[in-house]
């Protein structure tokens, strides 16, 4: 049932503050405020009894399971389960929802119920998907996101926000009825094998399908979450959507959208279609890659804050497309911790660049410079994440690239190898954004106010929260390890049973992996 | 014909009495509110006849007619947006010039003609029911005829519907040539032996009843009689008329496996690929939301033949889904048209819509909501509707079509989005105010917040509707 409050509380908590804010009023912000920290110490608290082994099923390693019939005449489900994977990214959820309402506060002026609404029922959306295990279910949530979504760039949004919103919708829809199709084969195929015609991820597991079927299945899948991923080159819709977006918008965007295709390939494609997600490995590796560097180089080149930052993301999400593939349990390991950071570091970068735009009114990073010595709580700030977002050591974004990194040069070297090159890069567009924006010379003189006390607060958090997750990566790890391991095992398991011809190879990634991950694996997880 | 069988008949028969009631009514009243309630009465007494002759049926009565579920399904869908369109047309009649009486008169009228052709089991009870509703609708599509445009869209459709009747008509005559009959049991049992007459009679049945469909090629009147027609006509045109020959369609070619032929096939596929995409790609140069409509609903009615070319057990539930989901949308997008039209135009152009959401914005989320249920998105009876097309599709691997409609519903996306960016665009307020707004009236709020709930409820939870259509819905 506590499932079912989580999605219920932020879309009620955004009904709520559509109907209060009627004219200018503080009601809908207090009213979001208060759902998102409801929902996040619902989360972890949720997080704690986990780790204490009060939410143990019997069904290991899913922590709690609600299903409930739906339309039984077609075999969908209201099914929602949670493990330790969706629980951290719930958190995540909720976090990022508490600082996309604040860092509103003073950037939204008009509409500011319906805006309430809309960021409220884009996280419910997000969560949903986060919980759904079936999948039409998912499917459900995975489209209901996108509404309230378009409507934020489209009302609330920048100069260009039609044409970004409108990109944003077309790609995410294209990739989504890619994989509804995918959905719908999946399902006959199952039904016509086993007479049970379900949607529900539990029992489609097994399925065994032909290489052939399931490599064009799976691929329908994989357009969905590459687009959203997004995967370099279905990633043109991001700079634009990131770019136009309201700060929230960008927040919730970067933070959890993107998180959403990361979460459906390690959820869907491993344990669903391992075999073809086996044989995909070296193209999916491949795309990682390319989307590594693809990213940085543009983020370089950028003079749009915004859109740097936007185009650091497609860098750091290729790091998870390539701990997913690499078939190793270090490099999963890694991914989702880049997932969790990623979604914090940018996210705290939008918020500053948001701040920043609320001041200066541009983005245009030509028209700053000299900032630190007017702003020198904002350029600190900046820097800090900043470096969190080069992967130095002590920040969170480090342990993930670190870890997939590491466990990808044992699947294959070159991949890491070039991989690895990114880091570099991301010294240089993350130290040139520094550099262009905060020190040199100034360009004109400016009168503008540093970060207020709640301005501070949240970047405070923020940075603490990279900062934790630097320094102590182990309890995320440990709640995520069950999780991710449950993925690996029935990866391998419906692996074993299919006659997919790279079985042999996949069972050769699988032997390398249980030495691997040993010295990553902590005291509290000895099932 | 028994006494059983004549009992079946009631609803037809309760449908042509209520329209003779309402002429003579206005013979002797010409009160507009009591013509208009007369007619939702009349209405709302066929529609109870229906569950109370549902348990003596199927009944064949006469080689013409065949009252069965499927039949009552498909009446009671034309009733019920028969209804919602009285209820529609009250308060646009009342704003505007002329005596609206007999347009009830007609609405009744095609209304029969449409219950007619979904119970038909006959070509002659098909052409004369499909005669009743178009005839009734070239005098509903012009009954303001002093307005050039309203004479313009009937005169288009008067032509053109003619002229698919007559394709339709010499069709019929080649098809007896061969079979000697016209009871569509007959015909399909003998379609194996093929031969020349009877396919060139189908190909030319197939033509007339693309035209009623507006299928393309066979749409080029669509986008003109939409925008001309006043918008409860328009509304009429798109769900009654084309969902009773959908259904006749449907019948035909369900009950006697007119699928088994490969020519049928080919041709269905072909129709359904052209309709999606000339439907959805002509919608994108529109800037007047009635012909966006008109091209949306020819890309929805290919969606609907790649049902029917699934064929099976699972058309009949897929379709009557659909058709449903698609009454309530496009019946309530065309009441927001409605109720925003002045006595002197239609909302028409798209600019009528901008900035909507700021100054009516419930109507602009009904508006939304229809548009959102018209693309598929989740949450609305539509999503469910393309969901239970594609599967279909899916289950009989009908891979050109899938993919078809999953691309093509992907640009149909962008002119939906479209009207919705529009009705949330912030506009400055002195250049709406130089417009008239028109005040919504009870009858017209009460029917579009029905129909919203409506397109909810199916969306969320549509197991009990499709409970109740499994049940129905059979030959």
């Amino acid at each position: 049932m506590i499932l079912v409050w989580l999605i219920v509380i932020p879309l009620a908590a955004g009904v709520l503050a559509w109907v209060v804010g009627r004219g200018d009023s503080v009601w809908p912000r207090w009213t979001a405020l208060a759902a998102m920290v409801l929902e996040f110490v619902l989360a972890v608290w949720l997080w704690v009894d986990s780790a204490s082994g009060a939410l143990a099923t019997t069904k290991l390693p899913w922590l709690l399971h609600a299903r409930y019939e739906w339309i039984p005449e077609l075999g969908i489900g209201f099914s929602l389960a949670m493990d330790g994977l969706s629980l951290v990214l719930v958190v995540l959820s909720a976090f990022l929802g508490i600082v996309s309402v604040v860092c509103s506060w003073s950037e939204i002026e008009e509409q500011v119920g319906f805006f309430h609404f809309n960021l409220l029922a884009t996280v419910a959306g997000i969560i949903g998907v986060f919980l759904a295990t079936d999948l039409i279910l998912f499917y459900f949530f995975w489209e209901i996101m996108l509404v309230p979504m378009y409507l934020l760039i489209r009302i609330w949004g920048h100069e260009n926000r039609a044409y970004a919103a409108i990109k944003f919708f077309l790609f995410t829809q294209a990739g989504a009825l890619a994989m509804l199709v995918a959905i719908l084969a999946l399902y006959f195929l199952h039904g016509q094998q086993t007479g049970t015609y379900t949607f529900d991820y539990f029992q489609l597991i097994g399925t065994t399908l032909n290489p052939a079927a399931s490599m064009l299945i799976m691929l329908g899948f994989f357009a969905a979450f590459a687009v959203k991923l997004p995967a370099v080159p279905f990633h043109t819709w991001l700079p634009d959507a990131h770019t136009e977006a309201p700060t929230a918008g960008s927040v919730i965007l970067a933070g959890l959208l993107l998180k959403t295709g990361g979460y459906g390939l390690i959820r869907f494609i491993l344990p669903l279609f391992p075999g073809s997600a086996a044989a995909f490995a070296n193209a999916g590796m491949a795309l990682g890659v390319v989307g590594i560097i693809y990213g940085a180089i543009l983020a370089f080149a950028q003079t749009d804050l915004k859109r740097l930052v936007a185009y650091t993301s497609i860098s750091h999400l290729g790091f998870v497309l390539l701990g997913v593939f690499s078939f190793n349990g270090m490099a999963l390991q890694g991914a989702v911790i880049q997932m969790v950071c990623h979604g914090i570091s940018t996210g705290a970068l939008f918020v500053l660049v948001g701040l920043l735009q609320e001041r200066i009114h541009t983005r245009d990073l030509d028209q700053m410079g000299g900032l630190w010595s007017t702003v020198p709580r904002m350029g600190g700030m900046a820097l800090v994440f900043a470096l969190a977002s080069l992967g130095l050591p002590g920040f969170g974004n480090f342990i993930g690239e670190f870890l997939v990194l590491m466990g990808t040069f044992h699947t294959n070297h070159w991949m890491a190898a070039v991989a690895a090159g990114g880091l570099v890069l991301a010294c240089v567009y993350a130290l040139w954004m520094m550099l262009r924006g905060f020190f040199g010379a100034a360009t004109q003189e400016r009168n503008i106010s540093d970060l207020s006390a709640r301005e501070m607060l949240v970047m405070a958090v923020m940075a603490a929260a990279i900062f934790w997750l630097g320094v102590f990566p182990q309890p995320t790890i440990d709640v995520t390890v069950p999780a991710l391991d449950g993925v690996r095992k029935v990866a391998r398991l419906a692996g074993e049973e299919s006659r997919t011809p790279d079985v042999a190879k996949f069972q050769q990634l699988k032997t390398g992996l249980g030495r691997t991950t040993k010295p990553m694996q902590g005291p509290g997880e000895n099932r | 014909m028994n006494a059983v069988q004549l009992f079946a008949l009631t609803p037809l028969i309760v449908l042509s009495a209520s329209s003779v009631v309402l002429m003579l009514l206005i013979a002797f009243s010409r009160r507009h509110v009591t013509v208009a309630f007369m007619t939702a009465a009349g209405l709302l007494a066929t529609f109870l006849c229906l569950p109370a002759v549902y348990p003596d049926l199927p009944q064949q009565v006469t080689p013409l007619i065949v009252l069965d579920g499927y039949a009552v399904f498909f009446i009671g869908l034309t009733l019920a947006a028969a209804f919602a369109l009285v209820l529609i047309s009250y308060p646009y009649l009342q704003n505007r010039p002329g005596r609206p009486e007999e347009y009830y008169l007609l609405l009744l009228l095609a209304s029969l003609g449409a219950a007619v052709v979904a119970a038909s089991s006959h070509f002659a009870a098909f052409y004369i029911g499909l005669e009743i509703l178009s005839v009734s609708l070239y005098a509903m599509i012009a009954y303001e005829r002093w307005s050039l445009m309203r004479l313009e869209a009937g005169v288009k459709y008067l032509i053109l519907a003619a002229v698919s009747s007559a394709f339709l008509l010499f069709g019929i005559a080649l098809i007896y040539a061969q079979f000697g009959s016209m009871e569509f049991s007959a015909i399909a049992a003998r379609a194996a032996e093929g031969g020349i007459t009877a396919l060139v009679g189908s190909a030319m049945v197939l033509v007339g009843v693309g035209f009623k469909l507006a299928l393309a090629p066979f749409h080029m009147w669509t986008a003109d009689v939409y925008e001309g027609a006043p918008p409860p006509v328009t509304a009429y045109i798109a769900t009654v008329s084309k969902g009773a020959v959908f259904a006749l369609l449907l019948r035909y070619v369900n009950q006697y496996d007119v699928l088994a032929s490969p020519q049928v096939l080919l041709v269905l596929t072909a129709v359904a690929v052209a309709s999606m995409v000339v439907g959805n790609l002509l919608a994108l140069m529109q800037n007047n939301v009635k012909r966006i409509l008109a091209y949306s609903s020819i890309a929805h009615l290919g969606y609907l033949l790649v049902a029917l070319v699934a064929g099976g057990a699972l058309a009949l539930t897929v379709v009557s889904y659909y058709l449903v989901a698609y009454f309530v949308t496009t019946i309530a997008a065309f009441g927001v048209i409605a109720v925003l039209s002045t006595s002197e135009r239609d909302a028409a152009p798209i600019d009528d819509y901008r900035g909507l959401a700021w100054r009516r914005p419930w109507l602009a989320g009904v508006f939304t909501a229809m548009l959102l249920s018209l693309a598929g998105i989740p949450l609305t009876a539509g999503f469910i509707g393309k969901f239970y097309v594609v599967a279909s599709g899916v289950s009989s691997a009908l891979w050109l079509l899938v993919a078809t409609l999953a691309i093509t519903s992907v640009i149909g996306l962008f002119y939906y989005l479209r009207l919705v960016a529009a009705m949330f665009e912030q506009v400055e307020t002195h250049a709406t105010a130089a417009r008239e707004e028109p005040v919504g009236s009870f009858a017209a709020t009460a029917v579009l917040a029905v129909l919203t709930l409506l397109l909810v409820v199916l969306g969320a939870y549509p197991a009990p509707f499709i409970r109740l259509i499994a049940a129905t819905v059979s030959f």
